[in-house]
């Protein structure tokens, strides 16, 4: 089956984008591994360093840094922070996290919105992070965005899809990949955003807090497969309530 | 004024170098109160700013009776996921000591939720300890007869060379509170040095004017630490006898100025030992509440310092602050505020730290020197005759290799920067 997410003109088989930040830097490449991430998202303030071991070092050949923006108070600093990527020898992809709420870390969408025009234009493939706003959504597209990331619950909190039907509503109306990025907890959270019509997951806290960082990255992989397959493949109607009725309500048109 | 108590007669030490005079007005503010000023009246060229947390957090601690709380108060706050400021009063309790262990499971769950299991590890470094107030339990004050230095400019930049050849990234840079013989452009000078070798910096000086932090954050500074030492503002008056840091308010504002000014963090806390540490907490918690509330951008850390024994004075001590209410202090404000940094520095020992990075603390300090200009003899065993004397004894005296090893080997992810300056 060739189904590939498409970023920016970039082909993934990959539905699952990891995490960096919360877990040693030496279970990276397990994780990579046994979650068959091809996208690694990375802070480039952490990447700002001397440190002997640095992330980069953990990173497997071909797979894709994701840098993202993240200690970005405004669409200023974003953007500065992701052209310091670019110098710094990252490719062009850059997930913009812009956040002026240090408690939540919720997406300011307004300035998000700003930045994303501005790399975009600069040619950047820019991944934002945000709050599933459709009209939001709607800018970012019109931004240039490659795929919009809406969170599904407060980063870090694992508490799974909290914002479903808004995330839903950016997958039936938005022409873009929605990558779901943020709270989701455990695998069949993942694999009910992916069930939904979510173009991938992303997930870092779920992972790094498990007692065992690839297992859990392993199983990552199998949900979001499991979800993207009953996806694709058209899942079996749901009934909300009570079994199929026998008798018709319109049996007695002629 | 409350006249000095006994309790605080541990703190004063004559030194047989001082003048008559000055010896006669130490006795004087010691002892008649007076003798000293209004602690709670602006000095000129102080600036005062609109804002409301004082008094809202002054109100708060003033209404706090924690012997009302309840086994049954600290498990309804243990059983909430969104701890209120009611709740953290419980926790902060004595009705809360029997439940430390959950506290900790508590902390650690929620530690991992913001924080991964990364660990920040930072020097701090002391480039004069002139000092012109007059805190009867601290190191630097001004009738304390130890060796007085102020580092050159070449021996600021030796000094962040030695330290930056460790690996260390982040620094810490402090002064005795002088505004004298370290001047702000002074600090400005040595911050514009620290920016060459160190990618993230910060300042624990005397608080000064909105406009003065807008300029050392120009310099490259974007984390102020002032410590309050204690909210208890009859309490602080007893112990900071004279100086401009007398004045309370002005002190309490200093994070909100800096944040005004464009910083992009602030750190704060009492000093565990001087006062009620359970009012303090909660004062100090509060503190970082509303201040958040009011900047919700703002990236704001506690730190949990308790007394120490200094040059001259060993008797100084943490009274009532065993290692056991301090973890409790700590597990409470991770619960309470669970974002906030919290940074545990070399005051604690090698045991206490070690465990308690595993629980709450998301900062710890190494090889550290609260001396003036002795990072080489610290660092290498060589011999530096003009260092000056140290702000306190420290505990854990642990090198950068060390401290990173043993995070490590604890679980933990050492982490050297996570920042840039934008």
């Amino acid at each position: 089956m060739d189904d590939k997410l498409i970023l920016g003109g970039h082909e993934f088989t990959s539905r699952f984008i990891l995490g960096s930040g919360k877990y040693n830097i030496n279970l990276i490449k397990a994780a990579v591994e046994q979650g068959g991430a091809q996208i690694i998202t990375l802070a480039l303030r952490r990447a700002n360093t001397q440190q002997s071991e640095s992330i980069l070092d953990h990173i497997p050949e071909g797979v894709t840094l994701l840098p993202n923006t993240s200690g970005a108070r405004n669409a200023d600093e974003a953007v500065r922070i992701a052209r310091l990527s670019r110098a710094m020898g990252c490719e062009d992809f850059v997930k913009i996290e812009i956040m002026h709420d240090a408690k939540y870390l919720l997406p300011d969408n307004y300035e998000t919105v700003k930045a994303t025009k501005i790399l975009a234009d600069e040619g950047f493939v820019v991944l934002p992070y945000m709050y599933p706003d459709l009209n939001i959504a709607r800018d970012l597209q019109s931004a240039g965005a490659a795929a919009v990331m809406p969170l599904a619950a407060p980063i870090g909190s694992n508490k799974g899809l909290a914002t479903r039907d808004f995330i839903q509503i950016l997958i039936d109306e938005i022409d873009l990949p929605i990558i779901v990025d943020a709270g989701i907890g455990k695998p069949s959270q993942a694999c009910e955003a992916m069930e939904m019509g979510a173009a991938a997951v992303m997930a870092n806290t779920a992972i790094a807090t498990a007692g065992d960082v690839p297992a859990m990255a392993g199983a990552f992989r199998q949900a979001i497969e499991a979800g993207r397959t009953a996806y694709i493949t058209g899942m079996g109607r749901v009934l909300a309530r009570g079994g199929s009725a026998s008798d018709p309500l319109t049996g007695f048109l002629r | 004024m409350t006249p000095v108590n006994e309790e605080n007669k541990v703190y004063f030490i004559d030194s047989d170098e001082l003048p008559p005079a000055a010896l006669e007005r130490k006795h004087a503010l010691e002892t008649d109160p007076s003798s000293r000023t209004n602690h709670m009246e602006y000095l000129p060229g102080m600036e005062v700013i609109d804002s409301d947390v004082k008094d809202i957090v002054l109100k708060a601690v003033s209404e706090y009776d924690y012997s009302s709380y309840t086994a049954r108060d600290v498990e309804l706050a243990l059983s909430k996921d969104t701890c209120s400021v009611e709740d953290f009063k419980a926790l902060l309790s004595p009705a809360a000591a029997p439940y430390l262990e959950q506290m900790a499971r508590k902390a650690e769950r929620i530690t991992a939720e913001h924080f991964g299991n990364t660990v920040y590890i930072f020097t701090p470094i002391y480039i004069a300890n002139y000092c012109q107030n007059y805190c009867v339990y601290c190191g630097f004050n001004c009738y304390n007869n130890i060796r007085r230095k102020r580092l050159s400019f070449e021996e600021i930049e030796h000094e962040m060379q030695v330290i930056a050849k460790t690996g260390m990234e982040e620094i810490l840079m402090l002064t005795g509170e002088s505004r004298k013989y370290s001047d702000v452009e002074y600090i400005g000078e040595a911050v514009k040095i620290a920016k060459k070798y160190f990618r993230n910096i910060g300042i624990e000086i005397y608080p000064v004017n909105t406009d003065e932090y807008r300029y050392l954050h120009e310099c490259g500074v974007d984390y102020v630490t002032v410590f309050q030492e204690t909210y208890n503002t009859d309490k602080y008056e007893t112990l900071h006898l004279m100086g401009h840091k007398r004045v309370w308010p002005y002190r309490f504002d200093a994070q909100e100025r800096a944040l005004r000014a464009g910083m992009r963090g602030a750190g704060f806390s009492a000093l565990l030992g001087l006062d009620d540490f359970r009012r303090d907490a909660l004062a100090t918690a509060l503190h970082v509440y509303h201040l958040n509330r009011r900047y919700p951008h703002a990236e704001l850390s506690l730190s949990c310092p308790r007394l120490r024994p200094i040059i001259n004075n060993e008797k100084i001590n943490p009274r009532d602050v065993g290692e056991k209410e301090l973890c409790q202090v700590l597990c409470a404000y991770r619960i309470f505020l669970p974002f906030a940094g919290i940074t545990v520095s070399s005051r604690e020992s090698k045991e206490f730290r070690n465990g308690i990075a595993k629980i709450c603390a998301t900062k710890v300090s190494a090889g550290v020197s609260t001396g003036i200009g002795d990072h080489e003899e610290k660092y290498t065993g060589s011999q530096e005759d003009d260092a000056g004397d140290e702000q306190f004894e420290i505990n854990d005296s642990r090198s950068f290799r060390n401290m990173y090893d043993d995070m490590e080997r604890g679980g933990l992810q050492p982490v050297l920067n996570d920042y840039i300056y934008v």
